[in-house]
């Protein structure tokens, strides 16, 4: 099983790595002193675990949770116990584990994380995530609310996000984003255009209008289209 | 009252003396740093940023079986975001007691 730990503290992020290593069962391939370079890091591969510290200034362990869509199986790293009741209202969360961690809580974790298995149902954690993401713009994560966007366009290796206030250029693809946005909210109706399916105006045989713009809808599209809509 | 010792650290590490001296290592690199931001930071009455310093030396003080000063360190954390810093001198002594124990 493949995680990522992240803590501010290093002596922390050391005593993870080394009972990870002790227990041969955990492969640590990434070590993060702060949940955003963890989260840009995550845009590009696939973990299976995240040791993660609820503490951090700026960007707390809570604020990592909330950003990810798909969320892995999550182990809480804290020296606090009272956040207990707030940290398993998320279902990625395995386990809370109350530093200075021990070899023997370690192992009890991982137990906890062997029989753990992703609950199917949409929950509370679900919602909480869909309403916002994080894009990558000159270096910095802006925080975009999902239900803003109206329109996202692929431009070559870009993304083009249009929201009610603000349009952003990302370096990202259409399936990449798409994966990240509630079904319920949008679809992609043509290879280049995702769209927020409760901001259409109007409707032509293979076109929309969303706000100002004509989007082309494919002909395999359509039906699908069709189908999320409240037709009368 | 009550002295840093191993007793955690041995607890985490077993029989692992690579370990143990790993952590101690880089608690020794970290300490000092965090000490003198604590430091700068309650100059500058800045007081959330002290309590974030206090949280993150809480580990330490815990690391060297200091269950007592953890405590106090803990209140410290939350009076400092009140901008109540009546436990700092205590707090200052918890660290001069590290600090001899660690670089001593």
């Amino acid at each position: 099983m493949d995680c990522i730990v992240i803590d501010d503290d290093a002596t922390a992020r050391l005593i993870i790595k080394k009972l990870c290593l002790k227990s041969e069962l955990i492969n640590v391939i990434e070590e993060f002193s702060s949940a955003i370079d963890a989260i840009k890091y995550l845009n590009n591969k696939t973990i299976d675990l995240v040791f993660l510290d609820i503490h951090m200034p700026t960007f707390s362990g809570f604020d990592f949770i909330k950003t990810l869509k798909n969320p892995p199986k999550i182990v809480l790293t804290t020296s606090d116990t009272n956040h207990a009741l707030e940290a398993f209202e998320f279902k990625s969360v395995v386990d809370y584990l109350v530093k200075p961690v021990t070899e023997k809580r370690f192992n009890s974790s991982l137990e906890k994380l062997f029989t753990f298995s992703n609950p199917v149902e949409i929950g509370a954690e679900d919602k909480i995530k869909s309403d916002f993401l994080y894009v990558n713009v000159d270096r910095r994560l802006v925080k975009v609310d999902i239900p803003s966007i109206y329109l996202v366009e692929a431009k070559g290796d870009y993304i083009s996000i249009k929201t009610d206030t603000k349009n952003y250029l990302v370096h990202s693809t259409l399936k990449k984003i798409e994966d990240k946005l509630p079904s319920n909210m949008f679809i992609k109706i043509h290879r280049s255009y995702i769209i927020n399916f409760s901001q259409i105006i109007d409707i032509e045989e293979y076109s929309v209008l969303i706000r100002k713009s004509v989007i082309p809808v494919s002909r395999s599209k359509k039906n699908e289209l069709m189908k999320k809509l409240n037709l009368l | 009252m009550e002295q840093p010792n191993l007793s955690v650290i041995k607890e985490i590490a077993g029989d692992d003396l690579d370990f143990q001296n790993s952590i101690l290592e880089i608690m020794k690199a970290e300490f000092f740093e965090e000490v003198k931001l604590y430091k700068e930071n309650f100059l500058k009455q800045n007081y959330l940023e002290t309590s974030n310093d206090v949280h993150k030396l809480k580990h330490k003080i815990s690391l060297l079986g200091l269950t007592k000063d953890f405590e106090l360190a803990a209140e410290l954390e939350l009076s400092l975001k009140k901008n109540d810093y009546k436990l700092h001198q205590n707090f200052l002594e918890i660290l001069n007691k590290i600090h001899v124990y660690l670089y001593d």
